[in-house]
């Protein structure tokens, strides 16, 4: 490995190459979100294109730029199973959301 | 003399060392983003429900100025997050007068997110007539929601600022460890994270097309 290669190595194993290429990555779906937002496409398939691209983002920023990718995975598995589980559990609420505008009295 | 047993441990799990292999302040920082996270998560979940809720929610976000200050927003965030990443870097080298840069840089870009959000604030206020408890269109829980929402998002950044300007000072003279620098990074890419979420959720969503 040649000098230069090993000041560019982090110290966890990613490169600042790799850095730079998901900096691209979270501006390229950044640009398609926007791209989206003004196409005429149904909301069903616009939402899940959104959290769809931002579960992608959040993935890549918390791997690569919070180094969790080489952390231990016993750090992954203490603190992220939880949260997943709490917001699914948050989603519950949504159901009724969409019944309350048809339980509404007619004006 | 008692012997001293150099016999290694059957497992990370059995104490004496940290199962985690990361130190405590690192550790401790994660468990803050964990809670912040379940914060902001209910946050987005309860400005949704309201959302479901109402049948004529106001889309007032035009293309000029909401959607442009809001993609640019989003441009530095991401990129102060790409300068943190460099300056945990360069820290993580030994090569104090780098990282100094790197976080300054950053500092820049949290700072141009505050003022781009703020003008962006003066817009809805002043030229939509949007406040946290009243607008034009008759849906109070709209202005209610967003400004709780982003302003939360906001005070986080600002809180962010300060924190990474105390690490820079620091760091330039001499004091505070990689460590403190990587814990501070893992605070602002948390920052940025959540921002991933409230621009497609509260801004696009809401686009007027």
């Amino acid at each position: 490995m040649s000098a230069h290669t090993e000041v560019a190595e982090h110290v966890n194993g990613a490169t600042t190459k790799a850095f730079v290429n998901v900096w691209f990555a979270l501006l390229f779906m950044t640009g398609v979100e926007v791209f989206l937002a003004y196409e005429q496409i149904p909301v069903l398939i616009f939402l899940t294109a959104l959290v769809g691209l931002s579960v992608i983002k959040a993935a890549l920023i918390i791997a690569y730029f919070m180094h969790l990718k080489f952390e231990k995975l016993s750090l992954f598995l203490t603190l992220f199973p939880m949260l997943i589980f709490c917001i699914i559990l948050m989603l519950i609420f949504l159901g009724d959301a969409v019944r309350i505008p048809n339980m509404r009295p007619p004006a | 003399m008692s012997q001293v047993n150099t016999a290694p441990l059957a497992s990370v799990w059995d104490g004496g060392r940290s199962p985690y292999a990361v130190n405590s302040k690192k550790f401790g920082m994660w468990l803050f983003i964990i809670s912040d996270a379940l914060t902001f998560s209910a946050l987005l979940m309860a400005y949704t429900y309201v959302r479901l809720a109402t049948p004529n929610w106001p889309t007032p976000f035009h293309f000029s100025p909401s959607i442009i200050f809001s993609t640019v927003m989003t441009f530095c965030l991401l990129s102060s997050s790409l300068t943190m990443v460099m300056g945990v870097h360069a820290m993580n080298h030994g090569n104090r007068k780098a990282a100094v840069g790197w976080i300054l840089a950053t500092i820049c870009g949290g700072l141009a997110f505050v003022g781009l959000h703020l003008t962006e604030w003066l817009n809805l206020i002043r030229n939509e007539h949007v406040t946290p408890f009243d607008n034009p269109w008759g849906v109070p829980l709209f202005g209610g929601t967003f400004f709780a929402l982003t302003g939360l998002h906001m005070t986080h950044v600002i809180i962010g600022v300060i924190y990474l300007g105390i690490i820079a000072f620091a760091v330039g003279r001499g004091k505070f460890k990689a460590e403190d620098v990587e814990v501070s990074g893992l605070y602002w890419h948390f920052v940025d994270l959540v921002w991933m979420f409230i621009f497609p959720l509260v801004y696009l969503m809401s686009a007027k097309i």
